[in-house]
């Protein structure tokens, strides 16, 4: 029976493994288990059922749904995992998993070559150095094909359909008969028999009026980071040009969270410092074009304030100083009133114009267009409406809104399983080990490569923390590992049954209650948008700005925040999160807004929990905690953890210890003092 | 950041039940506004929630009827500038205007095998349970980077 508005019809099924998202991550997974499932079938005779739910369409879904101009994350030949690995360290202040890194590292150009032989186009440099977009037929990768390194690990593509691409093998692998796109799954559900398992997920349809509630052995939740927890700089239309996608809502965070998962590094945030207002990349400009970053007397910020990198050994003395590091010699300039910060694009152009022909000319201006049009077309519409061409006129850099993700230059996420054959620690040992609590696992391995700490509880790309620098090449990769390892989870529980903690009437009230909120109250007041009953989604989500800008680090306050600020924060917090219960939804575009908000405010306060309890300010130039203002190696060169009770809505927070796997002394410089 | 349509160029994708643009839109923000009730224009798609667009331009690339553009964000953006696409199945063209009339056009490739040609399995072997616990994917395409063991100092 077809539901109807307040009624919806109710589907349910059961499946082994269920992907719930459709960007890199889930497209990797889904490329990978079909394989495997094969496998299973035939070698083990057990027919494992798979499908993929994803709240948008794949061709367009996830950070890469708008395309990219480099992938960031590609090894070579020339270089070791334990490289990658330190680098992925020292950019985030030192505290990542160096087994989830190297495990990247030594597997992500396997899906690399796999795009290339898919139709992505990548930019190839030829016998004499000269550079040739991706569809001039030299080798590929995969033969020895020369990339163009913009940096030592980026490699520059004509990624416009970059999506697209990846996102037709992933079709084609899985079946469309296994894939529902415009489901957006909002809650995960324990198993009735076994709280420490996950058994099932509920979401809805937002294009009929359908609840939908799977039972399943496994899933992958890889639904991307979470952006707009902050108020952003722009609040009228342009709100909506988020640096990273705006529907990413931290929907894997909190959902994982609620089912009791253990996140990690929830403190960590990225404030990418990017071309003002259009939020176009940089890397390509930095690296490539080797352009420079100005204050407004034209002096270069980097080299001006490069003591300031000496305040925080060693991070600060690796040949490239982390990204927070560089936002914090940037910010100085700011503050004393050495602003606009602007991208030398002029100078950079002409002198790259000194040694090439007129034809290469036009090439590199075309490069330059290009690096925004396949992935950041906004940023054209800036310079378009203000009349800059890079050549004759400079771009206004500015850093962002604070953004949460775990696959570009962040670490923030859920604690998984890692790989055993890297030397990673089997127990806990240190003073603080007796704080953990008791039903999670000891180590960083627990049998399944990407396994939250709930039991077939998987994640991939944004999901998994204390790494970062996947982006979108890692975040396939990623997926790919976790299909196997939910294969393998699967086999070795093929006789469970999954049985779901509550009830289904129960879980279609909760997840219907804001539709049902607003059909009992809309008539009590004339403005449907003003009313004593209810909260519209998006006034809920700019109080939940409001409150994360002005107390917990955010622009208003140049990322600045303190204790007395956090405590404010969280009394806030926890109305709004009981307020969240009266969200309303007038239609089904609505209902997808109030659960993507209501998974902000569990991100958010998740984030203002760990900032909380670290007692230092370990990313400068991403947030102080001004009483705090320091780098304490000796008490918080550790992982910061956390659970969730959904219960008593309570969190509590620990510290696990950080190990070396691989020597990092390679990175350093002296300290100059 | 918003996209808009056209009203002389959207038909509505001829009345099927979704529009191209929402079919394709991955915040779920173009609507098709079947009796015009919400626009004055029947049965033409227009912007929901314009606030919320990320100007990704999924919506104006695959419309079939190039009825869809964007206006740069008001709040930000001097008016009269326009950057448009027309997406083709192995290259993109790109028509670039600037406030002060300057044009800029460029063309990219965006794929090198035809669409909808991928065969994900084709010549590729099959898994075998011996390896599932085993470092590496089902298939090795020459990028796996087993690193030098000596790096490994826990090892």
């Amino acid at each position: 029976m077809a539901g109807e508005f307040g009624k919806p019809e109710v589907v349910e099924e059961e499946v082994d493994i269920l992907l719930i998202g459709g960007g890199m991550a889930c497209c990797g997974a889904a490329y990978e288990v079909m394989r495997w499932a094969e496998a299973a079938k035939k070698e083990n005779g057990v027919d494992l059922k798979i499908k993929l739910v994803d709240k948008a369409a794949m061709d367009r879904s996830g950070a890469v749904a708008q395309g990219l101009s480099a992938i960031n994350t590609y090894i070579g030949s020339e270089q070791d995992p334990a490289d990658y690995a330190r680098m992925v360290s020292n950019d985030l202040m030192g505290i990542t998993r160096d087994d989830l890194a190297y495990d990247l590292g030594r597997h992500v150009d396997e899906s690399v070559h796999l795009f290339e032989e898919w139709g992505l186009p990548i930019w190839k440099t030829d016998e004499n150095g000269e550079r040739h977009d991706g569809s001039k037929g030299l080798p590929s990768l995969k033969d020895g094909g020369k990339p163009v390194r913009s940096g030592k690990w980026q490699i520059m593509i004509n990624g416009e359909s970059y999506k697209w691409i990846v996102a037709e093998a992933a079709k084609k692998a899985l079946g469309m008969d296994r894939i529902q796109e415009r489901i957006f799954i909002v809650k995960l559900v324990n198993d009735k028999n076994d709280p420490s398992r996950v058994a099932g997920a509920v979401g809805f349809s937002t294009r009929d009026h359908k609840v939908v509630v799977y039972k399943f052995k496994a899933c992958l939740l890889a639904a991307g980071g979470c952006v707009n927890l902050f108020r952003p700089r722009s609040v009228g239309e342009g709100q909506g040009r988020a640096w990273y996608p705006v529907w990413n809502a931290g929907s894997t965070y909190a959902m994982a969270a609620e089912a009791g998962a253990e996140l990690t590094m929830m403190e960590n945030r990225f404030v990418p410092a990017r071309f003002k207002d259009g939020y176009g990349p940089v890397g390509a400009w930095f690296l490539l074009f080797k352009a420079k970053a100005v204050n407004a007397l034209g002096e270069v910020y980097m080299d001006r304030n490069k003591d300031m990198l000496n305040d925080y050994p060693p991070y600060g003395l690796a040949a490239v100083p982390a990204s927070c590091l560089r936002n914090h010699l940037m910010l100085k300039e700011m503050k004393e009133g050495r602003g606009p910060i602007y991208m030398d694009t002029v100078t950079a152009l002409a002198k790259l114009k000194e040694t090439l022909s007129p034809r290469e000319v036009k090439h590199l201006e075309a490069e330059a267009w290009e690096d925004f049009l396949d992935m950041c077309i906004g940023q054209c519409g800036i310079w378009v409406g203000e009349n800059i061409e890079p050549e004759k006129k400079n771009s206004e850099l500015m850093p962002t809104e604070p953004y949460l993700l775990g696959s570009h230059s962040g670490c923030c996420g859920i604690w998984v399983s890692g790989p055993e054959d890297l030397g990673a620690p089997t127990a806990e040992e240190h003073a603080d080990a007796g704080k953990i609590p008791g039903h999670l696992p000891s180590g960083w391995s627990w049998g399944y490569r990407s396994m939250t700490t709930v039991k077939g509880l998987f994640t991939a790309g944004d999901g998994v923390g204390a790494s970062g620098h996947k982006f979108s090449s890692g975040s396939h990769a990623e997926g790919r590992m976790c299909a196997k390892s939910m294969v393998k989870y699967c086999l070795d529980n093929k006789d469970w049954k999954p049985e779901l903690d509550t009830d289904v009437a129960t879980l279609v009230d909760q997840i219907y209650q804001p539709v049902k909120t607003f059909l009992e109250f809309k008539d009590y007041s004339t403005a449907i948008d003003v009313n004593p009953n209810y909260i519209t989604p998006k006034m809920l989500q700019f109080r939940l700005q409001k409150i994360m800008d002005e107390y917990v680090a955010g622009v208003a306050t140049y990322y600045t925040t303190n204790g007395h600020m956090l405590a404010v924060a969280e009394e806030k917090l926890n109305m709004l999160k009981e307020d969240a219960m009266k969200m309303r939804a007038k239609d089904l575009h609505e209902l997808l807004r109030a659960w993507e908000n209501y998974h902000r405010i569990i991100t958010a306060e998740a984030h203002m929990k760990h900032i909380q309890f670290r007692e230092e300010s370990r990313y400068p130039g991403f947030y102080y905690r001004m009483d705090k203002n320091f780098v304490d190696e000796e008490n918080w060169k550790c992982f910061v953890n956390s659970i969730y009770d959904k219960t008593t809505h309570k969190w509590t927070v620990f510290k696990r210890k950080h190990v070396d796997l691989v020597d990092k002394s390679k990175l350093f410089k002296p300290a100059a003092h | 950041m918003p996209t808009f349509v056209r009203t002389d160029k959207c038909d509505g994708c001829k009345g099927q039940d979704k529009t191209a643009c929402m079919y394709i839109c991955p915040h779920d923000l173009m609507m098709l506004d079947k009796d015009g009730s919400a626009t004055g224009h029947a049965m033409k798609a227009y912007n929901q929630e314009p606030e919320q667009c990320w100007e990704c331009y999924s919506c104006v690339k695959i419309c079939p009827q190039q009825a869809i553009e964007a206006r740069h964000y008001a709040d930000v953006v001097p008016l009269g500038g326009s950057v448009q696409p027309l997406r083709g199945t192995d290259s993109i063209m790109w028509t670039i205007k600037f406030r002060n009339g300057t044009l800029k056009r460029f063309k990219f490739p965006i794929r090198t095998t035809p669409e909808g040609s991928i065969d994900p399995f084709g010549g590729k072997p099959e898994a075998k349970m011996e390896n599932i616990t085993k470092v590496g994917f089902f298939n090795q395409e020459n990028g796996y980077r087993a690193g030098n063991p000596a790096e490994l100092i826990r090892k």
